[in-house]
């Protein structure tokens, strides 16, 4: 689809905040979807008006009431599973968000309640990540290294922010149970060569997982092409509610695992001394699910794939194309990441000097109401890497226009005119 | 404009010219304290002398320029004074930090330190502020102890 096809005018017209004033009359100009995306009307109204005509507790509820639910709940499933090309419905796990789905599989690994080979770990075993993983990448694998003993390793990443592939024959070894690395990266933009991880993961036998937080919302994700054996993301970065995520796993690998949390709605049968657990996904979701976040995230994906996911790649790759450009006339400015589009998403990070991140976000913010994400962006090891406390990002999404990035750039050298 | 309450000139003066800035010795105590949301740290160290002066206090960090010009403002006012008399401008600052916006700051108690009033209103900058001035708290309680 050619960018002539996205109106971006009308896209807008779709998100009531869009149009909203901040006090003091500001107009908001909100670069900071890769934190949080904002919502349209027809998931809002989805939500609304299964609140107000169909709420019921789903999988268990004899009524017209719980069937309704539990129809909803569960299309919202198929749907999920059609956004990201699951060759089947029940590798759709509902989970909160992506950090829960990493944590998920992270506890599949050394679980003595789990019996699968491909799932043992222990002292000698080496999980692999990245250095510009999110925290919910890094901690879950510390915490299971800290439980089983094994060792964790990670992809460095190279002065232009890309995945640094140098070493990868070393680091990816027989030794090797999981590679887990982000689709693409929430500070940097940069999307990661996925298949020649995964091939170098397929020669060892490891298994290969994403997290696919920042891609799904943004580009056309088809997890059966790309060949992983786990994807995690959220809900709320791609136009959907919060409390609502997805963990996709091949279903065999799914079947293989042992249960995450204990509880209602994950049984088959109980005892008083143990239990037999449903088949995925419902294995995996124990307790009352988010569902009506769960029906809105179905709203959100038939949303993005109504306006079509090429069109939105498109449309970004424009706006990235042009706030690099138009960036670069800042003065000290420097870009954190990739300097060009290939291969990277619509996030922009940055540094000016001598001015911190905080004090650039704040007068963003109430001078000229743009919403900018200051900080380490939970990457705080990816910070280090570049020897810089912090950054100021600014993040696009398919109801951003060039005119925003110019109020950036605009708003940009007022910042620096208050510190000069 | 908002900011303008937050960003006073005297805030902006500090945080380009930092007083007092760098580690000397000697020194009683030495503390090293972090705002975890954002990333903010100082290292700060106290010498005292005799009948409770302090003598010096000396410290380096790194983050926005609330939090480094506050470090720079307590320097001003600590050093040459007594551990009694700046406990009460540390603790005159904390409420005037701590109020939301709705304190009256007692000018001759916090002196320059006053300018920092407009950062109250701030829910998520007020730790920026307060960042030093717990620090220069805490070196204090570690060398008189």
């Amino acid at each position: 689809m050619t960018s002539a096809a996205f109106d971006v005018e009308r896209i807008r017209k779709d998100f009531p905040i869009l149009s909203r004033e901040l006090p003091g009359g500001r107009p908001l100009v909100y670069l900071d979807s890769g934190n949080s995306s904002q919502k349209p009307a027809q998931v809002i109204e989805t939500m609304r008006e299964h609140f107000a005509q169909h709420y019921s507790n789903v999988g268990r509820a004899m009524h017209a009431l719980g069937s309704e639910s539990t129809e909803a709940f569960e299309t919202a499933r198929d749907k999920l599973a059609d956004f990201i090309g699951a060759p089947s419905r029940d590798e759709v796990v509902f989970t909160k968000n992506a950090s829960e789905g990493l944590n998920l599989v992270a506890y599949a690994f050394g679980n003595p309640a789990g019996e699968d080979p491909r799932f043992r770990m222990g002292p000698g075993d080496e999980i692999v990540i990245s250095e510009m993983e999110h925290h919910s990448n890094i901690v879950p694998w510390q915490l299971l290294a800290r439980r089983t003993g094994a060792t964790l390793r990670w992809f460095p990443v190279t002065d232009e922010g890309r995945l640094d592939l140098s070493g990868i024959g070393d680091l990816v070894n027989e030794r090797t149970k999981i590679v887990s690395i982000a689709h693409q990266s929430n500070v940097l933009g940069t999307v990661n060569p996925v298949a020649a991880v995964l091939a170098r993961a397929r020669e060892v036998g490891a298994l290969m997982m994403l997290d696919a937080s920042q891609s799904v919302p943004h580009h056309p994700v088809d997890v059966a092409a790309l060949g992983v054996d786990f994807v995690a993301f959220t809900g709320h970065k791609m136009v959907g509610p919060s409390g609502i995520g997805v963990l996709w796993g091949r279903g065999e690998l799914l079947e293989a695992m042992p249960p995450f949390l204990g509880g209602g709605e994950m049984i088959e049968a109980v005892w008083m001394d143990h239990s037999t657990y449903a088949p995925p996904p419902h294995k995996f979701e124990a307790g009352t699910p988010p569902i009506v976040e769960a029906i809105g995230l179905g709203a959100a994906a038939d949303y993005l794939t109504s306006v079509g996911l090429e069109a939105v790649e498109a449309h970004e790759r424009e706006l990235t194309a042009y706030a690099l450009d138009a960036l670069r006339e800042v003065p000290t400015l420097r870009v954190i990441g990739p300097g060009d589009t290939h291969e990277r998403g619509a996030t922009v990070s940055f540094t000016l000097d001598g001015i911190h991140p905080h004090d650039v976000g704040q007068i963003l913010d109430d001078a000229f109401g743009i919403a900018v994400r200051v900080g380490h962006h939970c990457a705080r090891p990816l910070h280090l890497r570049f020897g810089i406390p912090a950054t100021t990002r600014a993040s696009f999404y398919l109801y951003n226009t060039t005119s925003e990035i110019d109020a950036l750039v605009r708003g940009l050298h007022h910042v620096q005119k208050v510190f000069s | 404009m908002i900011t303008e309450s937050m960003y006073q000139e005297l805030i902006l003066e500090h945080y380009k010219h930092p007083q007092g800035r760098g580690l000397r010795e000697p020194f009683d105590a030495e503390v090293h304290h972090v705002n975890p949301t954002c990333g903010d740290e100082i290292t700060m160290r106290v010498k005292l002398g005799d009948g409770g002066k302090v003598e010096d206090v000396s410290y380096d960090g790194q983050g926005c320029s609330i939090s480094q010009a506050a470090a720079s403002v307590l320097y001003e006012l600590a050093s040459g004074s007594s551990v009694e008399e700046t406990l009460g401008v540390v603790d005159e600052f904390t409420r005037l930090l701590q109020g939301r916006g709705q304190v009256e700051p007692d000018e001759d108690v916090l002196g320059d330190a006053v300018a920092f009033a407009g950062v109250a209103k701030y829910p998520a900058r007020v730790k920026c502020a307060l960042l030093a001035w717990m620090a220069y708290k805490d070196a204090l309680v570690r060398s008189t102890a």
